[in-house]
């Protein structure tokens, strides 16, 4: 399968920002992503953009060629909405329109969402679950992965100590990347003793209310070779999964078998297992979400990576460090702009110029995992570098 | 509020002391609205009796509700299993702190205290 580089990558800082339109977020992640791939804004022949709540957040629809705009690109321009997972997408679609013939694709996400109350928010976040048989029943996103987390503790064990462990290590990773939303230091303590969401979640247990954009430039190996870009990180493989829509009609609560394909999927263009990743960036929305991303990857087998943060194990030295941006916890979850987000800290976590980089010094091989809804979609990207 | 047919048909039912739920002729099984089969696009699913005891898989108490359910919580939403299909709905009659898994419930049609929607409520058989 044909290998795309990656030419460039820019983000925003993640954070509130909540006078920032989605379209000036945009502008700037993609003038940093062309800023840093070297590549005039004239190349891009296809623009995929990402984008979950505009319509609630903005009234604000039909945003691909409104991002094309706003990046300065004149090229036909697509908005993907996969819940969290639509710049996730982006990619993917980016990704196959450049082993499709393509040169130059951009692609990327935004999203506001601190101009809304928290309530508001909670409304529209609601939406990427099912309408009729979970939001009509009052159940909430925080409240999906806490009714997954619960039936995890019941057939797996772990507890809410386990969980607490990895919002402490998500937030230590982002401690001194500028980009991400909270650079402080949380103990096990302030976790457990956070103000409760929906149990067995704290507010420590959620990534937060975020604004923020992302943008990647992606290139064909021979466009990369002609104008000499430099280009060291590649995506390998790109994978994709589907599951039934809503938590109750699933075969299991505590699997999740959109983000097993999407993993296979796109481990087997890349060619490479589960055991030749040296870091990860996962989808941790609430913290038994990075839980279940483990196991689905085949990191760790089902029912054995409640404890991995805890046992240090995927921490900045452990045997996998995973969500060395912070992940969605710490660097914050700006729903649309979070897949493309993933790949630009892998990407310079990989390249070297990443403020964690030095972590994984060693790093050639790296994953991204970009969930939607309680993981009824999930999007999967390995990445390379020269070794 | 305007009707969602199928679902709403489904409360309906619930109220008149009716549920069902869809099976198709391979034995797959559905909650309405599905008109056809997703196997095979044929439209021969049946409607069958819900079993009335259902055990409770999972479930949460919800400080920080959406807007449609502000003057509820906090609540315990929970998934049951009813044999054939599970189902996501509120507990009644069961404070939060007395909850737990592998716990019986039958189904129910309640009232948001909010807006007054009808709300698929689980509560002691």
């Amino acid at each position: 399968m044909t290998d795309v580089p990656v030419a460039g990558v820019g983000m925003t800082p993640f954070g509130r920002h909540a006078e920032r339109t989605g379209r000036d977020l945009f502008a700037e992640a993609a003038t940093r992503a062309f800023d840093d791939a070297g590549v005039d804004r004239e190349a891009v022949e296809e623009v995929f953009f990402g984008n979950f709540m505009g319509e609630f957040a903005e009234t604000q629809g039909h945003q691909g060629p409104l991002a094309a705009e706003m990046a300065g690109v004149d090229a036909p321009a697509t908005r993907l909405e996969s819940a969290c997972a639509s710049s996730g997408a982006a990619i993917r679609y980016g990704v196959e329109r450049i082993r499709g013939g393509a040169d130059v694709v951009l692609v990327g996400g935004a999203e506001r969402m601190n101009n809304l109350s928290t309530a508001d928010t909670t409304e529209a976040l609601a939406a990427a679950a099912d309408a009729l048989w979970e939001s009509r029943a009052g159940m909430t996103f925080p409240g999906a992965y806490a009714l997954m987390a619960n039936r995890y503790f019941e057939l797996f064990g772990g507890d809410r100590e386990d969980l607490a462990h990895i919002s402490v290590k998500n937030h230590a990773n982002a401690l001194e990347n500028d980009l991400a939303q909270y650079q402080r230091t949380l103990t096990v303590e302030d976790v457990l003793g956070a103000t409760q969401i929906s149990s067995p979640f704290g507010l420590y247990d959620c990534s937060p209310i975020s604004d923020g954009a992302s943008a990647a430039v992606l290139v064909s190996e021979s466009y990369a070779e002609t104008h000499g870009l430099d280009t060291p990180v590649r995506i390998t493989g790109t994978g994709q999964g589907s599951d039934r829509f809503a938590l109750q009609d699933r075969e299991s609560m505590v699997s999740t078998p959109a983000a097993e394909r999407a993993g296979e999927r796109a481990f087997a263009q890349a060619d490479i297992g589960p055991n030749d990743v040296d870091v990860a960036e996962v989808h941790d929305c609430f913290t038994i979400a990075e839980v279940l991303a483990l196991e689905a990857l085949g990191f760790y087998e089902p029912g054995t990576a409640i404890g991995a943060a805890r046992r240090g194990e995927t921490t900045a030295d452990g045997d996998l460090p995973v969500n060395l941006s912070g992940g969605l916890k710490a660097k914050g979850h700006p729903v649309g702009a979070t897949g493309c987000a993933q790949l630009s800290e892998l990407t310079k976590l990989l390249r070297g110029d990443h403020v964690n980089s030095d972590v994984v010094s060693d790093a050639t091989v790296g994953v991204t995992h970009n969930a939607g809804g309680t993981v009824a979609s999930c999007v999967v990207h390995v990445l390379e570098a020269d070794g | 509020m305007t009707r969602d047919a199928g679902f709403d048909d489904f409360l309906d039912a619930v109220e008149a002391g009716e549920p069902y739920y869809l099976e198709s002729p391979d034995g797959e099984t559905y909650l309405p609205p599905r008109p056809y089969d997703p196997a095979t696009g044929q439209a021969d699913l049946t409607e069958q009796p819900l079993p009335e005891v259902g055990e409770l898989l999972t479930h949460t108490t919800t400080q920080i509700p959406a807007p449609q359910f502000d003057d509820d919580a906090p609540y315990v939403t929970a998934v049951a299993s009813f044999g054939p299909v599970s189902l996501t709905g509120q507990l009644q009659q069961i404070p939060s702190d007395a909850v737990e898994i592998g716990q019986r419930v039958t189904l129910g049609v309640g009232r948001s205290a909010t807006h007054d929607e009808r709300v698929l409520v689980f509560s002691p058989p």
